[in-house]
């Protein structure tokens, strides 16, 4: 199981484009969907705890592993996720100035955010999915932290904060 | 902090204090940029794991450009570019470079190790509370609400960065097409990517040749 944590972060880390947010849909599917590690109501809530924590969006991805298989799950998913896109990293930095600017670089980046934006979308409406079961006053509370987040530039932990205290009054 | 010599203590505040200022200070004077040691990398990204909530990337550009000054805005922009096109985490993409650059690969190790490690750490501490109450209904309850919320949050910066494209229109249904895919279709990520991404990068090129053209 650890093996197949590290494999399984392995390839999402080589294919996440635009960060890691926009693989939240796969890592659901691999990790509920076909392998039914977590259920709907942990994937859920663990991303939530990630995100309420300080740090990289990506360690939501620590936090699977730990739960699955411990700290070794912790360690081969974190491993997973990070070594082959910073060794990629680490090779192309070493590039980075013959490649700052080149038109090939521009066209791809051009051609690969809007897919990101569209596979960020489909991981918010996963986890939303997950929150979602449970009544339309989440999806409510959903709705409202995305024009929140869209529309201002507060800070989004005050939904999160919002999230919470309605969840201690309606739950 | 190795400090280069020769630098003015009021500008050093003003730069800090306001972003707006530093900015059109950076236009106008050549800042001096200042090539940090291994424990200021690894400290820098400390900095910015720690204080990066719902994200580091705001607080990392700070740190790097503003406040410690290793990068003027341009350069950093120019590794953050690059961090974006590759696969993984832009920003961990972004460390990775930035440390390379300075010391080579144990420069690469610190900038890395500052970003993730207070992080893990804090999250381990949630992860052991969440293990012990999560069960407690009350709590199972917060924890929906947060999800809920956090949910909302990854769609609205979904939203927000869609719109900040201003994208052409087979771009826009390039993206939506991604986000059927994968959500409703349930297609894999490597499908989406290689099936996608080479439309995608090819429609990009058109549209910068046609503009160069012009």
């Amino acid at each position: 199981m650890v093996w197949g944590l590290f494999v399984v972060f392995a390839t999402i880390s080589l294919i996440a484009v635009g960060g890691a947010t926009s693989s939240l849909n796969e890592i659901h599917r691999q990790l509920v969907e076909n392998r039914g590690w977590l259920d709907d109501r942990t994937f859920g809530q663990l991303f939530a705890l990630a995100q309420a924590a300080p740090g990289p969006n990506v360690l939501a991805v620590s936090l699977f592993g730990y739960w699955i298989a411990g700290l070794p799950g912790l360690a081969a998913s974190t491993a997973g996720m990070l070594l082959p896109a910073g060794t990629l990293a680490f090779v192309i930095g070493g590039l980075a100035q013959r490649l700052k600017g080149h038109p090939a670089l521009k066209a791809i980046n051009g051609g690969l955010v809007p897919l990101a934006v569209g596979l960020i979308l489909a991981g918010g409406i996963t986890i939303a999915e997950t929150a979602a079961v449970h009544g339309w006053g989440w999806i409510a509370m959903t709705v409202a932290s995305a024009a929140f987040v869209w529309r201002t530039n507060y800070s989004p932990l005050w939904m999160l904060a919002c999230g919470a205290v309605l969840g201690l009054i309606i739950g | 902090m190795a400090q280069r010599p020769g630098l003015a203590k009021g500008a050093d505040r003003s730069l800090g204090a306001d972003g707006c200022k530093a900015d059109s200070m950076t236009e106008t004077v050549v800042p001096a940029t200042i090539v940090p040691t291994r424990t200021d990398l690894f400290l820098g990204y400390a900095k910015a794991g720690l204080f990066g909530f719902g994200g580091v990337a705001a607080w990392a550009r700070r740190i790097i450009v503003e406040e410690r000054r290793w990068l003027t805005e341009r350069e950093y922009a120019e590794v953050l570019g690059l961090g974006q096109v590759l696969p993984g985490p832009n920003v961990g993409n972004a460390a990775v470079m930035v440390g390379r650059r300075f010391h080579g690969f144990t420069g690469a190790l610190c900038t890395s190790a500052g970003l993730y490690i207070g992080p893990l750490c804090i999250l381990l501490l949630l992860a052991a509370f969440y293990e012990a109450y999560g069960q407690v209904p009350r709590i199972g309850a917060l924890m929906q609400g947060i999800a809920a919320a956090a949910a909302g949050m990854v769609i609205g910066t979904a939203i927000k960065m869609g719109s900040r494209l201003k994208a052409p229109p087979e771009m826009v249904a390039l993206g939506l097409l991604a986000a059927v895919a994968a959500f409703w279709w349930r297609v894999p990520l490597p499908l989406i990517i290689l099936g996608l991404g080479p439309i995608g990068i090819f429609c990009a090129y058109r549209r910068q040749s046609s503009v160069a053209a012009r």
